[in-house]
């Protein structure tokens, strides 16, 4: 519902472009997309330490664009946390209420509730300072719910603790979300934590929303190739359309004719982009001529422990296939130079919008 | 012996330090405090407790007691604390301004404040007489102020500034996500960041200004002598080094009481940050 523009320097950018976001009341809505593509702008926007240079702010029904920061029903979990330094861990939790001059039992009250809420119950003295990475997050965190904001807005807020700590919190945090029954807006840059955690995804690309969905929508169903390779990974293969029936369309491509279930709406003719995901191709050895079938040789292989990924050569193409380690699988391992057949399920080549 | 020499080894060059110029050159000043001006700019004995006595107003006799050294360092406190005031309420918004500009025009700015130093200090005060005399202030207690306040802003403005430089912003935002107006957000999340600064820049303010007697001499006139006035013409034109050396104690102890009752209040950390 709001656009932004924002001038650097004096050259003008646009950061925001024709944003027209409907975030659910209780949802969990992730904004994903690389740095630069304006995610944070949004959330500042969001907060109200930025302004919209046009369109509106809307929370829960009422116009909040120019109402200041303080005057929200809003409050942010920082990405550096931003906690108080020379206030202990209580007082930084206490805060919010403080400034909405709550004091006596009631404080006392909320703030142990929220401290154990995110399990810090046992850090109320000491300062932020001694504390790791991940009990900082906490404080943080419970900063922000104690005031029970009608949207709890996370600016990356685990970008900055290892890979263990970050998915334990992430099922935390929705756990959380879950719990609290809070609006929660989480921005990222990590396609995984937004899929782990998400109701629904908000895909951004320099200042646009490219998709909206659920993250099942979004993975198998990608509508531009930024969306395709930006969640996940990829293969493009362009072509024509020839031929389109209430069941889906037939495409030719340099790898032959190639069957969707998609595209029923297309005209014949029309120049498409098909995507399927590496793991969706199935590596087999033998051509059995049952249709979609692209013959290949192995490249590359790069083993990473729960899966081996193919780099493969189909036709001038390059194509990935990810097939699972399992051991059943383990003695149709395929070697480097060997010639295999990909079979590419109609139900899994979607067709992108563009081009 | 073998420790003796690693006690020196280890502590040596810090020991000799304050050692030279410290321990030394004040054991000298009390050892003259306690001798007797002989003739103009002479000492010699005999050993007396004559000079202290008149420090704290008792004449050679200790019979009558008259606290006009008490009252000049009543005024010189009041003096200087108030200078020290108009610095913070003058520096402070300066050192925001200066740190808060892009980096060109903030070295500028910082070597325009620095400039003043390449020209001698005392000629500088003089050049306020010229400034000042148009205006029929020379002498007074205002164009002491103004002096003071020439002479230290730039003493109170580069360590407020060095740590508002390294303010986190950041938190001014998460301030008043949290709910604080702007001017309670300041206090709350910059206000305690720019402390060091502060503190530093009212010391560094402060104790020069307290022992100031060129300020005083030239811009105020007899009516605002200050307790620096007092040392200095005690070892100019009073030629009595005894008198002077335990007028110097009274000067000292005062700072000392001073950063005494801070640190007492400010507990550990306000002693490290001190030194």
């Amino acid at each position: 519902m709001f656009k932004s523009f924002r001038n650097a320097q004096g050259a003008e950018t646009r950061v925001l472009d024709d944003i027209d976001l409907d975030i659910r009341k209780g949802e969990f809505f992730s904004l994903l997309g690389p740095s630069g593509c304006g995610k944070t702008t949004l959330l500042r926007i969001l907060a109200g330490f930025e302004q919209p240079d046009a369109g509106a702010v809307l929370i829960g029904g009422r116009d909040m664009t120019g109402v200041p920061p303080n005057l929200r029903p809003v409050n942010t979990v920082f990405q550096s946390y931003a906690l108080f330094p020379h206030l202990s861990v209580y007082d930084n939790v206490a805060f919010g209420l403080r400034q909405k001059g709550i004091g006596g039992a009631a404080l006392r009250d909320r703030v142990g509730r929220a401290m154990e809420t995110v399990r810090i119950g046992d850090f109320g003295t000491r300062k932020p300072d001694n504390l790791s990475g991940g009990q900082r997050q906490r404080v943080a965190l419970a900063r922000a719910i104690v005031n029970e904001p009608e949207v709890l807005l996370l600016d990356e807020p685990l970008s900055a603790l290892d890979l263990k700590l970050r998915k334990e919190l992430q099922v935390e945090l929705s756990n959380l979300q879950e719990t609290l029954g809070m609006t929660f807006v989480f921005v990222t840059h990590d396609q995984e934590e937004a899929l782990v955690m998400s109701d629904r995804i908000a895909v951004m690309n320099r200042g646009r929303v490219e998709q909206l969905g659920k993250a099942e929508d979004l993975y198998e169903r990608p509508r531009t190739a930024f969306v395709a390779n930006f969640l996940g990974q990829s293969n493009l293969i362009p072509g024509k359309v020839q031929e389109v029936s209430p069941g889906g369309a037939v495409v030719l491509t340099e790898h032959g004719l190639l069957r969707t279930v998609y595209g029923a709406d297309l005209s014949v003719g029309r120049e498409v982009m098909l995507s399927i995901r590496p793991e969706k191709l199935r590596m087999e050895r033998d051509d059995e001529t049952e249709g979609n079938e692209v013959r290949a040789r192995v490249d590359d292989i790069v083993y990473t422990g729960a899966e081996n990924q193919y780099l493969l050569e189909a036709n001038g193409q390059r194509l990935v296939a990810f097939q699972l380690n399992s051991d059943i699988g383990a003695d149709e391992d395929f070697d480097y130079e060997e010639e295999v057949a990909l079979y590419l399920p109609p139900a899994s080549l979607v067709i992108l919008e563009e081009g | 012996m073998l420790t003796l020499r690693r006690f020196f080894a280890t502590l040596g060059p810090g020991v000799l330090w304050l050692a030279v110029f410290l321990i030394v050159p004040v054991a000298i000043m009390f050892g003259y405090s306690l001798l007797t001006r002989t003739d103009l700019a002479q000492v010699g004995g005999p050993l007396t407790l004559e000079s202290w006595g008149r420090v704290f107003g008792y004449d050679a006799l200790f019979r009558e007691w008259v606290p006009d050294n008490l009252r000049v360092l009543g005024r010189s406190v009041l003096i200087a604390g108030f200078s020290t005031l108009l610095c913070i309420l003058m520096g402070y918004p300066l050192a925001f301004y200066i740190a808060r500009q892009p980096a060109r025009r903030k070295s500028f700015l910082l070597l325009l404040l620095i400039i003043p130093f390449w020209t001698n200090f005392l000629i500088r005060v003089y050049a306020w007489i010229l400034i000042l005399r148009p205006f029929d202030l020379v002498p007074s207690l205002t164009a002491t102020f103004l002096g003071m306040v020439y002479a230290f802003l730039p003493f109170f403005v580069l360590p407020v500034y060095s740590s508002v430089e390294k303010v986190d912003w950041r938190l001014l935002e998460a301030a008043q996500d949290l709910g604080a107006s702007p001017i309670k957000a300041f206090m709350a999340a910059v206000f305690p960041q720019t402390l060091p600064g502060l503190i530093a820049g009212i010391l560094l303010t402060f104790i020069p200004a307290l022992g100031t007697f060129v300020v005083s001499d030239i811009l105020g006139g007899a009516k605002t002598a200050l307790i620096g006035n007092l040392v200095q013409n005690q070892f100019g034109q009073a030629g009595d080094w005894p008198y002077g050396s335990a007028l110097s104690f009274l000067l000292m102890g005062a700072v000392l009481v001073g950063l005494w009752l801070y640190a007492r209040s400010a507990g550990q950390k306000g002693l490290e940050e001190l030194i």
